[in-house]
């Protein structure tokens, strides 16, 4: 029984899978395929050759920043919607501080700034609902939503209007900060997007767990999220506590911009990344709100992006977003069930 | 009375590699006032529930009326007429009495939920029994008694004739749990029967026929309440002999501080005129003044939500104050926060500790730090090593059980998480210590363990100002006994002067007086 | 728990069932033999009734007549537009074709890697330098243009020719160049047929959210039928919508654009726009087959059937003969280059 409980966390994932796994054979099968050949297509196009694990990595980089994003907002307690706008207000914010930056400034000191542009410009975004919630306790989730919006349409509108070249949607390229492929190092990678900015999401989560489990902050963080009055009463600032987590959220998610606008393409362009700030938070959720646990999910997650691309010839692309959206709901199903149970143990002592 | 009702043999249940019950014997005569007693984690909850048919239990048999019933399930448990009151309670906060009781099994016309039968259904049965409670109140705006009422009504609309209480005055104040007795006791009336858990002696003298003392999940023992002693009791419970705070009182045993004149010690605290509001009311605390000198333990007595809370709450900085003065060995402190009050040299017990007093998910470590963190934190990283060290030492000086630092606070008994409090609270630097409800759903050996450190305290030249709902407690502890009605302190005597009789009147606000001191 | 690891347990046994059916008809991967043509949709994909749709037609068309085996990729976000391209030419198709002007970059990076893969794009929009001079384009990768502004003449034409008010309305989405040669091509129609009318030309916006808003469409036609106006040539994706509804609210005409849209709003749109995706895409793979693929910029026109306006059953009553026969004249005036339209205001 005492192996079986410490299988618990990981059977819970395992039990999504297979919800998920057997959904998507039923899917397949309407649709006339077989699900043998079709899982092979989707594993071959992803971790079967180098440039499907770059796309992997590629994608995987992006979804664990704004994973984090919303883990680390879960630890406090908060529901962070918006990591979708941080995202895209990083990405925009680096790109127009490589646009400043004069053409030939060394990669060692235009990459950083450039990540610092990012960085600030999630920050700011994300620091918003933390304002507003610890001041007027106005509720996260709806400040974040409503957010996505404002900041989505007024980077559209200030790119449409000054930015863009012409009969294009994006930004003209940046003149320095460009992060390079990891095809730079490993030839094998040719053609993947995969690009060091991956660097900066190992080091981000590597930030948030030391952060989260080892400072002062991180241990006040923690008790805001899980009993915020025991907190108060421990001298914590529970609005402040808000406030810098949701800054620092809004932080690790702007990074994840870099991905595409340093790492990629070097411009910034509208929609570059639609969607990855929501399937944040199904990264978080899947990976447990822990640093390696979202960069896990994020991988997974990845691979079902990639790979909705490989079987796309024979499935429709919805089928991969129905199997995403399986995953999540097998997820949010199981692991209440698995703490129920681990919980359900120990409450003998009580 | 000599058939049983409800019975337990032998029943073994296992949680994992901890057994809950090991040998659980229990046998409830029909029509009885049943009494479980035992310390927090003795196994009294998960024997109930087994009964209850929340449990499958891993051997032994469960009874009904003679009917072998082990393994059934709630719903045939209350089919077979037995119910259970669960500590915390299960209602729809936004819902009626009405609707509440009817939830699961509503009278309906067609298909539309008939309001009015239920109510009709709902006041009969308030009538039959006397537990007397609107039908068409919300439960969000009941009292606490009165949600418990609420839970006792739901069950018996089930058509339970043998009822499972689980600690039901655990949360209740004095005139509410004389309420309780009453509405116990109609129940035994009219042939129930009832089984009550609980771990305050007094209780099973008060109300029951028969008591059942439970240790580390067996039962030691089925005593006839009129033949056993409150000490005799304590002593089976916890395998030892037992200082109970009742005794002291009883026995005019009461030892105040040194015996050196009041006015000749310093004053530590000094609150002045202190106005707590409240939003569209009369403020909570409404002018109230007092002192704590150096070596003294005030008490304050009164019934529950008089202003109390919010003055405990203020005085530690958690609620904001719309005047008046809080005075620190002569500073002025009312404009400090949280922490900087803790720094100063205020301790705080708070009252409901699961909610305010710990972070249940992290360790007994990370919780004896908790409102410490900056002190065992260097440039903003946390000294692992002190804080285990910290933890090993007090775990060690308040016999934190089980002694791993390791484990999460959910995991332990509430005597044994209180004890997580206090050690925090008590085991380090401070001057006045605000003790809201130190020993409230705590067992009788935490109980005297945590007395004995106030005492201590005391004696060592701190200053304590202590809430409590339970008189006897006050009584026990206190040099000063003060009592709040309405926000204000109504009286304040010396010890030797207080007593319940003297101090009835003023609690329920029947006299009304101030005598400074 | 032990419950739950027997459901484990027999999920896994269903999967590995599922695993083993092989329904017939299934396929996967390229053929040999046939022309393989890949085509990449834009974001929001199949279903716009628009170009996306259009090209799909295209290509089924393909299917059928030249038994083109074709892959359809859908894209997700951003970076999947190239990793589309590039999946479909690292299989080795013949032709990958992508869908709409955002994937010019694309398409002349991975033309530049897979120099014995052609490309085509459409709408593709053709680079330029510093200068603002046009960069070569490599040599397998066909950019298939459209001159919009020559079938907004003849629409233009023909609203003038059958207004009464002598105002005609013109509603664009998002206000930059690609659309504007919709309005220059409309106003010059208008007023090669009729002097003293006037345009007048609004748009929704300046971002693209302008082409995913009925209701700032309805606005804007509302208000245009007010004034006078009582011909409305839509140029504005899904905001056209709210365009058509406002015809069909204030009982005036409205025409439709890229695809014949008819259907919107039956009774009330005079004719539609309708660009030749669906031909240029056919006749792309048609190329590929028979060996005459060029690259370079195809700028598809009223000679190349690239654009045209829609004349059937449905808006015959719509259009006298006479006007019908006026309009005609003015496209062989266009073809043979007796005209010239403009492509900006």
């Amino acid at each position: 029984m005492n192996v079986l409980r410490r299988l618990a966390p990981i059977l819970a994932p395992l039990l999504a899978l297979l919800i998920a796994a057997v959904v998507g054979d039923a899917l397949i099968l309407t649709f006339g395929q077989s699900p043998a050949a079709v899982y092979r297509l989707l594993v071959d196009g992803t971790l079967g050759n180098a440039y499907g694990i770059g796309q992997v990595i590629y994608k995987a980089t992006t979804l664990a920043c704004t994973g984090m994003a919303v883990a680390l907002g879960l630890r406090a307690g908060l529901f962070n919607i918006g990591a979708e706008g941080q995202l895209a207000m990083g990405g925009f914010a680096a790109a127009v501080v490589g646009l400043l930056l004069p053409v030939g400034t060394p990669a060692l000191l235009a990459v950083p700034v450039c990540l610092a542009g990012a960085a600030l410009g999630g920050a700011a975004v994300g620091a918003v609902p933390g304002v507003l919630k610890a001041r007027f306790g106005a509720h996260e989730v709806i400040v974040t939503i409503m957010l996505n919006f404002i900041v989505l349409a007024f980077l559209n509108w200030i790119v449409a209007t000054r930015l863009h070249v012409p009969e294009q949607l994006h930004t003209p390229d940046i003149r320095a900060g460009a992060i390079g492929r990891l095809a730079g190092a490993f030839p094998a990678f040719h053609g993947s997007a995969a690009n060091w900015t991956i660097l900066v999401a190992l080091a981000a989560a590597g930030f948030m767990a030391w952060h989260l489990f080892r400072t002062r902050q991180g241990y006040e963080l923690r008790a805001v999220g899980l009993q915020p009055a025991a907190a108060e009463s421990g001298g914590v600032h529970v609005g402040r506590v808000w406030l810098r987590t949701m800054t620092l959220a809004g932080a690790i998610a702007g990074l994840g911009g870099t991905n595409f606008v340093l790492g990629y393409k070097q411009y910034y362009e509208e929609g570059f990344a639609a969607g990855a700030g929501f399937i944040g938070i199904a990264v978080a959720l899947v990976g447990r709100n822990h640093p390696v646990g979202v960069l896990l999910a994020s991988l997974l997650f990845a691979v079902l992006s990639q790979g909705g691309l490989a079987v796309n010839a024979v499935v429709p692309k919805q089928m991969v977003d129905v199997l995403t959206a399986v995953v999540i709901i097998a997820v949010a199903v199981t692991v209440p069930e698995m703490q129920r149970l681990v919980r359900g143990a120990h409450g003998a002592n009580r | 009375m000599t058939d049983s009702a409800l019975e337990a043999i032998h029943i073994v249940k296992r949680f994992g590699s901890v057994e809950a019950n090991r040998d659980a014997n229990l046998s409830v005569g029909a029509g009885e006032i049943h009494a479980v007693v035992g310390e927090n984690g003795a196994g009294k909850s998960t024997l109930m529930r087994v009964l209850a048919g929340l449990f499958v239990p891993d051997a032994g048999t469960v009874r009904v009326h003679g009917r072998n019933v082990t393994g059934w399930d709630t719903r045939r448990a209350i089919a077979a007429g037995v119910g259970m009151v669960h500590q915390h309670f299960m209602l729809v906060p936004t819902l009626t009495v009405a609707e509440n009781l009817v939830l699961g099994q509503e009278p309906t016309r067609g298909v539309r939920l008939d309001l009015a039968a239920a109510s009709e259904s709902v006041n009969s049965l308030c009538a039959r029994t006397g537990l007397r409670v609107d039908p068409s109140r919300r439960v969000d705006a009941l009292s606490v008694g009165e949600a418990q009422r609420v839970e006792i009504l739901k069950v018996l609309y089930r058509g339970a004739r043998i009822l499972i209480l689980d600690e039901p005055t655990a949360v209740l104040s004095p005139p509410e749990v004389r309420e309780l007795w009453t509405v116990l006791r109609t129940l035994k009336a009219r042939g129930d029967t009832v089984v009550v858990i609980t771990h305050k002696l007094d209780e099973v003298a008060e109300i029951s026929d028969a008591v059942t003392v439970m240790r580390a999940g067996e039962t030691v023992g089925c005593l006839r309440t009129q033949d056993a002693t409150p000490a005799a009791i304590a002593r089976m419970m916890v395998g030892r002999d037992v200082v109970l705070a009742g005794d002291l009182v009883r026995h005019g045993d009461h030892a105040p501080g040194a015996a050196v004149p009041d006015v000749a010690r310093r004053v530590a605290l000094e609150v002045t005129d202190l106005v707590v509001a409240r939003p569209r009311q009369r403020p909570a605390v409404d002018g109230v003044s007092l002192v704590v000198r150096e070596g003294e333990i005030v008490g304050i007595a009164g019934v529950e939500g008089n202003g109390q809370t919010e003055l405990i709450e203020a005085l530690a900085g958690l609620r904001p104050t719309e005047a008046g003065s809080v005075r620190l060995n002569g500073r002025e402190i009312v404009a400090f926060d949280v922490r900087a009050r803790a720094d100063v040299g205020i301790s705080h017990i708070p009252e409901d500790r699961q909610r305010r007093g710990l972070v249940l998910e992290y360790s007994i470590a990370d919780n004896l730090i908790l409102g410490l963190q900056h002190r065992f934190a260097h440039r903003g990283v946390m000294q692992r090593d002190r804080v285990r060290r910290n933890a090993d030492r007090q775990i060690e000086a308040f016999d934190i059980r089980p002694p791993r630092p390791d484990v999460p606070a959910r995991a332990l008994s509430g005597g044994n998480q209180q004890k997580i409090v206090v050690a925090r609270e008590m085991g380090r630097d401070f001057s006045v210590l605000l003790a809201a409800q130190p020993t409230r759903g705590v067992d009788v050996g935490a109980i005297e363990f945590i007395h004995a450190r106030l005492r201590a305290a005391r004696d060592g030249g701190r200053a304590i100002l202590l809430v409590s709902a339970d008189l006897v407690e006050v009584l026990a502890l206190a040099d000063r006994v003060a009592v709040m009605y309405e926000g204000r302190i109504v009286v304040t005597l010396p010890r030797a002067q207080a007593s319940a009789e003297v101090l009835g009147p003023y609690m329920t606000g029947a006299q009304r007086g101030a005598k400074l001191s | 728990m032990r419950r739950l690891i027997i459901l484990a347990a027999a999920l896994f046994a269903i999967h590995v069932g599922l695993l083993l059916v092989r329904p017939a008809g299934a396929e996967v991967g390229a053929t040999s033999g046939a022309v393989n043509v890949g085509v990449v949709f834009d974001l929001g994909g199949r279903g716009d009734k628009s170009f996306n749709d259009g090209a799909y037609a295209g290509a089924e068309r393909a299917v059928r007549e030249l038994g083109a085996h074709v892959r359809f990729v859908e894209p997700g976000e951003g970076s999947d537009r190239e990793a589309g391209l590039r999946v479909l030419a690292a299989e080795g198709m013949d032709l990958v074709i992508g869908v709409g002007f955002i994937f010019s970059d694309d398409l002349t990076q991975l033309a530049r890697e897979y120099p014995n893969t052609r490309f085509a794009g459409v709408d593709y929009a053709v680079p330029t330098d510093s200068k603002g001079q046009p960069l070569a384009l490599p040599p397998n990768l066909a950019a298939l243009k459209f001159r919009e502004e020559e079938g907004s003449f003849l629409v233009g034409a023909l609203a003038a020719l059958v207004s009464r008010s002598k105002t005609l309305g013109f509603v664009g989405g998002m206000d930059f160049p690609l659309i504007h040669k919709f309005e220059a091509g409309y106003r010059a129609g208008v007023r090669a047929v009729c002097a003293d009318c006037t345009v007048i030309a609004q748009y929704a916006g300046v971002t693209p959210e302008a082409f995913r808003n009925p209701g700032k469409g309805l606005e804007l036609a509302l208000s245009q039928y007010q004034s006078g106006v009582d011909v409305i040539f839509q140029a504005s994706g899904s905001t056209g919508l709210g365009v058509f509804e406002a015809a069909r609210r204030r009982g005036k005409l409205a025409i439709g654009v890229d695809a014949d849209q008819y259907g919107e709003a039956p009774g009330f749109i005079l004719t539609s726009m309708v660009k030749g995706v669906d031909a240029a895409v056919f006749r792309t793979i048609e190329q590929v087959k028979g060996g005459t693929f060029r690259g370079g910029v195809f700028q598809l026109g009223l000679a190349e059937q690239g654009v045209d306006y829609v004349y059937d059953e449905h808006n015959r009553a719509l259009i006298p003969d006479s006007v019908r026969a006026r309009v005609e004249a003015l496209r062989q005036d266009v073809i043979a280059g007796r005209i010239t339209v403009p492509s900006t205001r």
